[in-house]
């Protein structure tokens, strides 16, 4: 493979690094050595692919949503069904990794961060699935549009951190597991949500959740006959687009579409979308990414229907697919992922989560300026019953 | 010779030990900073730390994020910090100045332009908390070009090789974090210090200063004892929010003249 990233010190090109405060540096740097040398462990893979297959449900199925095709009239859309896993999204693929990395390294609790819940969830899950504390920060006015995932992770015996600096969403529940992390960094392994952060997390986020792509790539052609035209995953942090998108780098007839959150649309401002906007080079959270930011450096509050994309930067290994041209990256409004929503409950039976409707509303856009005879790979990163509140409540319903 | 290696000597001459406030620049009003400053001065500060508030204070604890948020409501900025600084050299050219604060504002400014500007403007050291050695090179270029003292953290976690590594990139002081945290934690533990000290001593020829959880002018003098300086910043972040602009001013300086009595008590 001639795509190499990212290099030894994490970089990928100006992208990624170890921007963290000093306290804290020897952790990420124990954390590269522990997790080079059990990557390869074969007790360890064994380990991940047990419980990815009996505990999680993988491999995950491909599904032809041939009625939703056949009324857009263009190209075939399959849907890569992350949804199906126990917890319903891609999160658990890595959470669960993360988790038996850190029980290898004798660490007794766990920490994360969560925008809609997803990740918490699944960090509560592997923490009460291997006996670990766990503790959650999340964004006050996240607490508020995702309360069923709370309850969840309550359930689960996980604490449930509010955090109210700031805009109170992602970014901050962020920071503020960042300061959880600095204090207790003996005893702590931060599970870390997306393909971000410093490295080696952006690295090892993806590597765990290459199984979609790996999967992916096996199964189109059992079922087609060869691979898609194009895969489609939404970008957030992007853990699952890279998830999807990695083992298609050096398969040059697969088109790579990341689907960013365009909220009230980016000529508004009001969006969580820092590169389909060219958003400004910046650090946050450890790395060096397109962040959305002010003219003196201060970062903007981002604005998404979901809460899972509503973060002003993107993980580094996006920032160089898109410099490099091998991935394209559009934005899908808050209305538009609302009539994918709405389209896949129609259609198929299936009730999307906020953040995969955003790759799907790409898929249906453009689905029928294409062949019948494409293909178009979506991800269908999560299910959409933590949405419940949020949707009806846009519908002018009270549950 | 530097302003920061001038009032060190001058304080190993005299046998005493710095004394290093932080304040949030803009906190708790832009007219008031400068003031705060002289105030700091006359009070008996050697040093002084210029926080340039972020919108993201990720090593900061509720205090000094809450001074951010006020700092920066009333639309302070890197540009407006560096202002400040030069209106404050009008009437002070020997009291080293050190910006302390989080790396995005300065490479939304560029490395290059800053450094410039903060040689015209009479800034002396350059403290990045999220920018380790590992991530400096540029920064550290720029900042060498134009005589400013890059300032590193090192923390209970760092390790021999990495206290070597900071040993030959650090100029002015070093700053030891006093425990694992973020600014305003409690419970510092002067015995890791004391165990501490002497591995970072050698390898570290500069000054060293230590901050984090010192609250009070009795820990202040017990920390001193071991260090060079001493660096307190929650607890006089904390006195300008209890303060009105009226007297804030004379609250802290009250403060920090306590401090030093009680750093030049033998």
């Amino acid at each position: 493979m001639s795509y190499k990233y990212p290099d030894s010190t994490g970089h990928f090109e100006q992208f990624g690094g170890i921007y963290m405060a000093e306290t804290l540096i020897p952790a990420v740097e124990e954390l590269r050595q522990q997790y080079l040398h059990f990557r390869d462990d074969p007790e360890f893979k064994a380990e991940l692919a047990y419980e990815l297959k009996h505990y999680v449900g993988r491999p995950s199925p491909i599904y032809h949503a041939k009625r939703l095709s056949d009324e857009l009239g263009g190209a075939q859309i399959y849907l890569k069904r992350e949804d199906l896993n126990h917890t319903g999204a891609h999160k658990i693929n890595s959470a669960m990794g993360q988790a038996l990395l850190a029980r290898r390294m004798g660490k007794k609790r766990v920490i994360a961060e969560t925008g809609a819940g997803m990740h918490g969830v699944a960090t509560a899950t592997v923490a009460a699935r291997f006996g670990m504390e766990c503790v959650v920060y999340m964004g006050a006015e996240d607490i508020q549009r995702q309360a069923a995932n709370v309850f969840r992770m309550k359930l689960l015996g996980a604490t449930v951190v509010p955090v109210e600096s700031g805009s109170k969403t992602l970014k901050d529940a962020c920071n503020e597991a960042i300061r959880d992390w600095v204090t207790n960094v003996e005893s702590t392994f931060y599970i870390f949500g997306t393909a971000a952060g410093p490295h080696p997390y952006p690295m090892m986020v993806r590597d765990f959740q290459c199984v979609i792509g790996n999967e992916a790539k096996v199964q189109m052609p059992e079922m087609i006959g060869r691979q898609p035209d194009a895969v489609i995953a939404c970008v957030g942090g992007g853990s699952n687009a890279i998830g999807l998108f990695y083992p298609y780098i050096e398969v040059p007839e697969v088109q790579i579409i990341g689907v960013e959150a365009g909220g009230h649309g980016i000529a508004s401002g009001r969006h969580a979308a820092p590169l389909t906007a060219n958003a400004k080079v910046g650090v946050l959270h450890g790395n060096k990414v397109y962040l959305i930011q002010d003219e003196n450096g201060q970062i903007i509050e981002t604005h998404s229907i979901s809460a899972g994309l509503d973060y002003p930067g993107v993980g580094p290994e996006h920032c160089l697919l898109k410099d490099m041209g091998r991935a394209q990256y559009v934005a899908i409004n808050d209305d538009e992922a609302l009539e994918a929503f709405d389209a896949l409950c129609r259609f198929e039976g299936i009730i999307p989560a906020l953040e995969s409707s955003h790759a799907l509303a790409h898929g249906i856009k453009i689905a029928p300026t294409m062949g019948k005879d494409k293909v178009l790979l979506v991800n269908l990163s999560g299910r959409g019953d933590k949405d419940m509140n949020t949707v009806a409540k846009l519908k002018g319903i009270t549950l | 010779m530097s302003r920061i290696d001038t009032a060190f000597d001058k304080l190993k001459q005299q046998q005493r030990k710095a004394l290093i406030p932080f304040i949030t620049a803009g906190d708790p009003s832009l007219q008031l900073t400068v003031p705060l400053m002289h105030g700091l001065v006359a009070a008996g500060a050697d040093v002084l730390e210029l926080g340039v508030p972020f919108s993201d204070p990720m090593a900061d604890g509720p205090t000094i994020q809450r001074a951010s948020e006020r700092a920066l409501k009333h639309g302070m900025s890197l540009r407006g910090v560096l202002v400040m600084v030069a209106e404050f050299r009008k009437q002070d050219t020997t009291t080293p100045v050190v910006l302390m604060g989080y790396g995005n504002p300065i490479e939304a400014m560029g490395w290059e332009v800053f450094a410039r500007r903060c040689a015209e403007v009479g800034v002396d050291g350059v403290l990045t908390v999220d920018f380790p050695p590992e991530e400096s090179h540029e920064a550290f270029e720029h900042l060498q070009r134009h005589n400013i003292a890059p300032i590193f953290l090192l923390a209970p976690t760092t390790n021999e090789a990495r206290i070597e590594q900071v040993a030959k990139l650090a100029r002015g002081y070093v700053y030891y974090v006093s425990l694992k945290g973020v600014t305003g934690a409690g419970n510092i533990d002067l015995s890791a210090i004391e165990n501490k000290i002497p591995q970072l001593r050698k390898h570290i020829k500069l000054p060293i200063g230590v901050g984090f959880g010192i609250r009070d002018a009795v820990t202040a003098n017990a920390v001193s004892k071991l260090c060079d300086g001493v660096v307190v910043g929650s607890r006089i972040v904390q006195e300008v929010e209890n303060s009105t602009e009226q007297n804030v001013v004379a609250n802290v300086g009250k403060l920090v003249k306590e401090l030093r009595v009680a750093l030049d008590q033998k």
